[in-house]
């Protein structure tokens, strides 16, 4: 009986092609637009690293001002400062840590008519690259001894590596920067982390860097800082040496921990580190340390933004106007039909028989309203894209699960908007209608 | 085959009560060819309802083929309907964007027959009334009495053994109306039992018997035997 329903659903749209129009415009009017915003809260929401999002951690540890408590209480600082992420680094308790910060070079191809251009680069650590799960096209990262050597080495993003190579296998050769020489070791393969979890201080939706370079190599060459930098007293001193032994955070730090018993040990040697550091005199505040989980961190730093969630709201509302308009566009059409639905029982269709064959009408009305909402959805991220620019590159753009929810969401909602006329057509008295006919 | 027993039919609103139907009691032995007639208001199309399963009587006690219809529910006198009554209306009531094989197969399809058996039936039906050529063909492509020829086969498709006809000829001329008559008169002498609301009282007397009905009960009833004489007298 289904491909029967599905005949008479397809003749039914025919023969009323306006109204089937208005109905399928209805939808996908609604669909488009709260499927742009469900996209947009989806991929702000999304888990950027599920396969192992439990076992990453942010470490937060609460050395910031005591005289600036916020509404609920003491907040631990979304970054640490150069002592305590080289304090961690060198204890090196975790499975696998790393201290991480963005910085800027000038890059500067080979050839005479090549043109330096400037670089997004992140200064790290060897254990970045396996932590996170980074795919290479060419190579790999560099090892524990570059990075306590402090080597000149690179990791270039494949988008460089094709700016600066033409795309090929360019590890072993050399690339120079800020006046230095750097050896290639590794190229990444695509790498796209949204929101960039790694480093949501500095924009849980730019790009991720271009380059990757030891930390302490960084430190050493005292690379321009491009990311954020707050400082809640005067360094004790002028001068580089007096920033990095200063309370200034502008370091994002990760711990790899596998089990929760790893995590309970870390978090066990974090609040002894910051005890034996208030005995020195730091971190005047009362012991608040802090391990999240990559979603928890998302959460707490709220990457999916309240103007975000109130659009979804809006929009959500919008396709309930949208639902109501196709209730009585619907309920015209069915009961437009109440001759043919009179037939119909007095030939032996049961009323539930006659409801289904309605509600895989309107499932049918839904498809195609799903179908164009799909191409108006579409629209609606490439607008948003227009008018935040490349802020938003990264969250406009609609992967299979977002196609398959915007073809259930128009289902479901035509459904939906489908039960009422459908109860009322079929709830018609038959023998009212068959002599009028 | 059809026992109704005081049935009464009263439609109510807030202001009135109406009785299309008091008392009201007839029966139908299989084969028959019963013509009902009566002025407009009478309650003959409200007895071909109930008779017809399409509406719920108020009072009263109905047996159709031995069974008590009185209080089936939707989907038992669904399939009572498709089983065993056949319906023909005045306005034919075909759906006009089927071709002719597909408005037969409308009943086949709720009785849940598969492909070949529908195709056969149908395709059989077509033929007895004349029109098996013209399978394909809308609605709209034929004439009125074709039209109700094609709704007397869709009737017919289920192998009903009960055909209920509301003014079977009321939009037909006179000679498609007689054609039209002719073969449900033949359906009878194949066996089918045939109610027919009728206020042409020539098609009256082409039946068993004629049911008179005045102020929603039975008034009068006409045998064939009767007919004659008042032919004859």
């Amino acid at each position: 009986m289904f491909s029967y329903y599905l005949k008479l659903g397809w003749l039914s749209i025919r023969r009323n092609p306006l109204l089937s129009i208005l109905m399928i415009s209805a939808i996908a009017v609604g669909i488009g637009a709260s499927m742009s915003t469900i996209t947009v809260n989806y991929l702000m929401s999304s888990d950027p690293i599920p396969q192992k999002s439990d076992q990453l951690f942010y470490v937060q540890l609460d050395s910031w001002d005591p005289n600036n408590q916020g509404d609920d209480g003491f907040e631990p600082p979304d970054q640490v400062t150069y002592i305590d992420a080289m304090a961690l680094m060198k204890a090196g308790k975790a499975y696998r840590q790393v201290a991480s910060n963005r910085s800027g070079l000038v890059l500067e191809p080979e050839g005479d008519d090549e043109r330096p251009f400037s670089v997004d680069a992140r200064n790290t650590w060897s254990d970045f690259f396996p932590m996170f799960d980074l795919q290479f096209l060419y190579g790999s990262g560099w090892d524990d001894a570059a990075d306590q050597n402090m080597d000149r080495v690179v990791v270039l993003s494949k988008e460089i590596n094709e700016k600066v190579f033409g795309g090929e296998n360019s590890v072993g050769r050399s690339v120079r920067m800020d006046g230095m020489d750097f050896k290639v070791v590794g190229v990444l393969d695509d790498f796209l982390a949204v929101p960039k979890f790694y480093d949501v201080t500095n924009g849980a939706f730019n790009d991720p860097e271009e380059i990757y370079i030891p930390f302490n190599l960084a430190v050493e060459y005292r690379l321009d800082r491009n990311g954020n930098t707050s400082c809640w007293k005067p360094s004790d001193g002028d001068g580089f040496e007096a920033f990095l032994n200063s309370e200034c955070i502008w370091i994002q730090f990760w711990a790899e921990l596998r089990t929760e018993q790893e995590k309970q040990e870390y978090m066990a040697f974090l609040d002894a580190y910051v005890e034996q550091q208030k005995q020195l005199g730091r971190f005047p505040r009362p012991l608040n340390n802090r391990l999240s989980d990559v979603m928890e961190w998302m959460e707490i730093q709220e990457v999916v933004e309240e103007d975000a969630q109130v659009m979804l709201g809006l929009s959500i509302l919008f396709l309930v106007v949208c639902l109501l308009n196709t209730i009585g566009l619907l309920l015209a059409k069915f009961l437009g039909k109440s001759g043919d639905i009179s037939l119909r029982r007095a030939l032996g269709a049961s009323r539930s028989s006659l409801f289904i064959q309605h509600m895989i009408e309107s499932a049918m009305i839904g498809l195609g309203g799903g179908i164009f909402g799909l191409g108006l959805a579409w629209l609606g991220l490439r607008g948003i894209e227009m008018l935040f620019g490349d802020f938003v590159e990264n969250m406009v753009s609609m992967d299979w699960v977002m196609v398959l929810t915007a073809m259930a969401l128009a289902v479901a909602s035509a459904l939906l908007a489908g039960l009422y006329p459908t109860w009322r057509a079929c709830s018609i008295a038959p023998a009212s209608q068959l002599k009028v006919q | 085959m059809l026992s109704m027993q005081n049935i009464s039919m009263v439609y109510r609103t807030d202001l009135v009560e109406t009785h299309a139907l008091r008392e009201f009691s007839l029966e139908v032995e299989e084969g028959d060819f019963i013509s009902v007639t009566g002025p407009s208001g009478s309650g003959k199309t409200t007895f071909l309802n109930i008779a017809g399963l399409l509406e719920q009587f108020t009072g009263g006690r109905y047996e159709l083929d031995g069974r008590d219809v009185s209080s089936l529910s939707d989907a038992e006198s669904s399939a009572v309907r498709n089983e065993k009554i056949g319906f023909v209306f005045q306005s034919f009531n075909l759906i006009p964007d089927l071709n002719l094989f597909d408005n037969v197969d409308v009943p086949l399809r709720y009785r849940g027959f598969n492909t070949a058996e529908r195709k056969r039936r149908i395709e059989r039906v077509l033929d007895t009334v004349g029109l098996a050529s013209r399978m394909k063909h809308l609605p709209s492509q034929l004439s009125g009495g074709q039209q109700q020829r094609v709704a007397i086969a869709r009737a017919l498709a289920g192998e009903p053994r009960f055909l209920l006809a509301d003014e079977p000829t009321g939009n037909l001329d006179s000679h498609m109306a007689m054609s039209v008559m002719e073969l449900i008169a033949e359906i009878n002498r194949d066996g089918t039992t045939i109610v027919m609301v009728t206020h042409d009282p020539t098609l009256a007397e082409m039946a068993d018997r004629n049911v008179h009905i005045r102020d929603g009960q039975v008034s009068d009833i006409t045998t064939d035997t009767q007919f004659a004489k008042v032919a004859t007298g």
